[in-house]
């Protein structure tokens, strides 16, 4: 479905990213983790079109997209949702949605019968009319969900959805995240939440310093030493490995 | 759009329009006309500054350009009024497109879109100022001919009239505007242009159908400027002081609502005569006036007068629900 090849992006004299090559298949889960400043948000404003890359190109289905515009690739089938939530605030939450499905529903009827609907699917319902600046930031992240579900998206781009949320309202999200990949939709997500990744993703990517260090499924990620000295620090992997001097 | 937000604009101008049956004063009658062509140019300056955020300090570009169409193609080229009328709201909405162009283009927001749409409107009082065509700083006259073909009449209320039903028109675009997918992208991309560009929001081409739309209406105002008054000088058509009544009255009524420009500007210029009434004929007293009102509105109202009103009406309910339930 999407494969971003060989992608490099600089900024003056740091390279965010180094000629990393993904690919989210269709009808998966894909995850991109990595520590903070990986360059895994770059990445994804790459992939969606808020930046270009210095380097590489994005490939969506076999289609070369790579200096397309935003709205274009929305049309295309992409969206994302950003990790710091950009609620349109003076709006209600059932406005909020229309938007998104104003892109496939010209009628503004038709987009805000459609937007109940997606209320529905990520557990806003009760809150359609209420302005979304008064949503809390679990509500917040839903609508970031259903903003971007109303464009009815083949690819869906989520921006750490659970960051910032506690366990419970993490409990809470992932049935939905599954509910929309068993709808047939594609998602690439970046996250932090480790508890999600392992039981939401199929597949893993890991980024640190702009480079792409390990990838697989996520339990075989997890254990990998590179992984853990990219999280920890160096020679971390093996100071978890040693046997512990007071227990042996 | 259905009948329930066309009828309430529809009652309201017929209302109005009884006013002339009831009022010989020539006085009000040209307060009213001025009020009107003020409230006109401010419903245009509402769609892109009100519901599209873009905040312009200089729509007297698009006033001004209205207003010497209308005369130039009169006085230089002998077209019929109500033809250069028409085609000078064209101008307006062509140079909106233009300056929309040029600067949403190069991607200028905020507070850089306001400095460059003010250094728009002096370049074109300074061009207006030094070319013949305008007339340069001596201005332009229309020649007076007092009959309907030429869009001059002898009576005020006339006017009054047309310009009422060009304020109901912009009022009709409004609301059809408020329920449109157009309006919706205009609004997301007030309250957040990247969230708007990530669900498929074109957001240059909103922005410039806002901007065209804005100038079109606020060039209908300077049209009808200059077939009331039949005299332009730079100062008048590309002076600041069109730019500033615009967007003062949206926002001492409301901004992003269809009746806040109307209510603005009715309020600012009420206020403004009335004081002057009272207080006599000293310079500058409408302008503290309006000073005084724009402080107020912003400290104590911030969603203008319009929002100030709903507010009031839902604390009126609570209260009523509040005392059914204790009943």
């Amino acid at each position: 479905m999407l494969r971003a090849e060989r992608i490099t992006k600089r900024f003056g004299g740091l390279t965010a990213i180094d000629d990393v090559t993904i690919t989210a298949p269709a009808g998966r889960i894909t995850g991109l983790i990595g520590p903070n400043g990986a360059g895994k948000t770059t990445l994804f404003a790459i992939v969606a079109g808020f930046e270009p890359p210095s380097d590489g190109c994005v490939l969506f289905e076999d289609q070369d997209i790579t200096t397309e515009a935003t709205h274009r690739r929305t049309l295309r089938g992409i969206a994302r949702t950003f990790q710091i939530v950009q609620p349109f605030g003076a709006l209600t939450v059932r406005e909020n949605i229309a938007v998104g499905a104003h892109l496939r529903h010209r009628a503004r009827r038709d987009a805000l019968i459609r937007a109940e609907r997606i209320a529905a699917r990520v557990g806003l319902a009760g809150e359609l009319d209420k302005p979304a600046a008064n949503l809390t930031v679990a509500g917040r992240k839903r609508l970031e969900l259903g903003r971007a579900l109303a464009t009815e998206p083949k690819l869906l781009l989520l921006d750490e959805v659970l960051a910032g949320l506690n366990p419970s309202e993490i409990r809470d999200v992932l049935p939905v995240i599954r509910a929309i990949r068993d709808g047939g939709v594609t998602i690439l997500m970046v996250e932090h939440v480790m508890q999600a990744v392992i039981h939401l993703c199929e597949h893993v990517y890991v980024l640190a310093e702009g480079r792409l260090i390990a990838e697989g499924a996520p339990a075989a990620v997890c254990q990998d030493s590179a992984v853990i000295e990219a999280y920890l620090g160096r020679g971390a992997a093996g100071r978890l490995s040693a046997p512990e001097p007071g227990h042996a | 759009m259905s009948g329930r937000d066309v009828l309430p604009i529809v009652v309201i101008g017929g209302l109005l329009a009884l006013i002339p049956f009831g009022v010989a004063s020539n006085t009000l009658l040209n307060f009213l006309v001025f009020t009107l062509i003020i409230a006109i140019a401010a419903q245009g300056w509402n769609v892109l500054g009100g519901y599209g955020g873009q905040i312009s300090f200089g729509h007297s570009a698009f006033f001004g350009t209205g207003a010497y169409a209308t005369a130039i193609l009169q006085v230089h080229a002998g077209v019929n009024a109500w033809l250069a009328f028409g085609l000078g709201i064209l101008a307006g909405a062509l140079v909106g497109l233009a300056i929309g162009a040029l600067s949403f283009r190069a991607g200028l927001r905020g507070s850089y879109f306001a400095l460059i749409t003010l250094a728009f409107a002096e370049v074109f009082r300074i061009v207006a100022n030094t070319i013949p065509l305008t007339g340069a700083a001596t201005g332009i006259l229309i020649k007076l001919d007092a009959r309907p073909v030429n869009f001059q009449f002898h009576s005020r209320a006339a006017f009054f009239w047309i310009g009422l039903v060009i304020m109901l028109v912009a009022l009709i675009a409004t609301r059809a505007l408020e329920r449109s997918r157009f309006g919706a992208f205009l609004v997301a991309l007030r309250e957040n242009e990247d969230a708007a560009k990530a669900l498929g929001v074109d957001t240059l081409r909103v922005k410039l159908g806002a901007i065209t739309l804005s100038a079109a209406i606020t060039g209908a105002a300077g049209c009808l400027y200059a077939q009331y008054f039949l005299y332009l000088d730079p100062t008048i058509a590309y002076g600041v002081w069109i730019s500033v009544e615009a967007l003062l009255a949206p926002i001492v009524g409301g901004l992003g609502t269809a009746f806040g420009p109307l209510i603005g500007a009715l309020t600012l210029h009420g206020l403004g005569n009335l004081t002057s009434l009272l207080v006599g004929r000293v310079p500058g007293i409408d302008l503290v006036v309006y000073g005084i009102l724009l402080v107020l509105v912003i400290a104590f109202a911030p969603t203008g007068l319009v929002g100030l009103a709903h507010r009031v009406r839902d604390r009126m309910r609570q209260r009523t629900a509040l005392s059914a339930g204790a009943a």
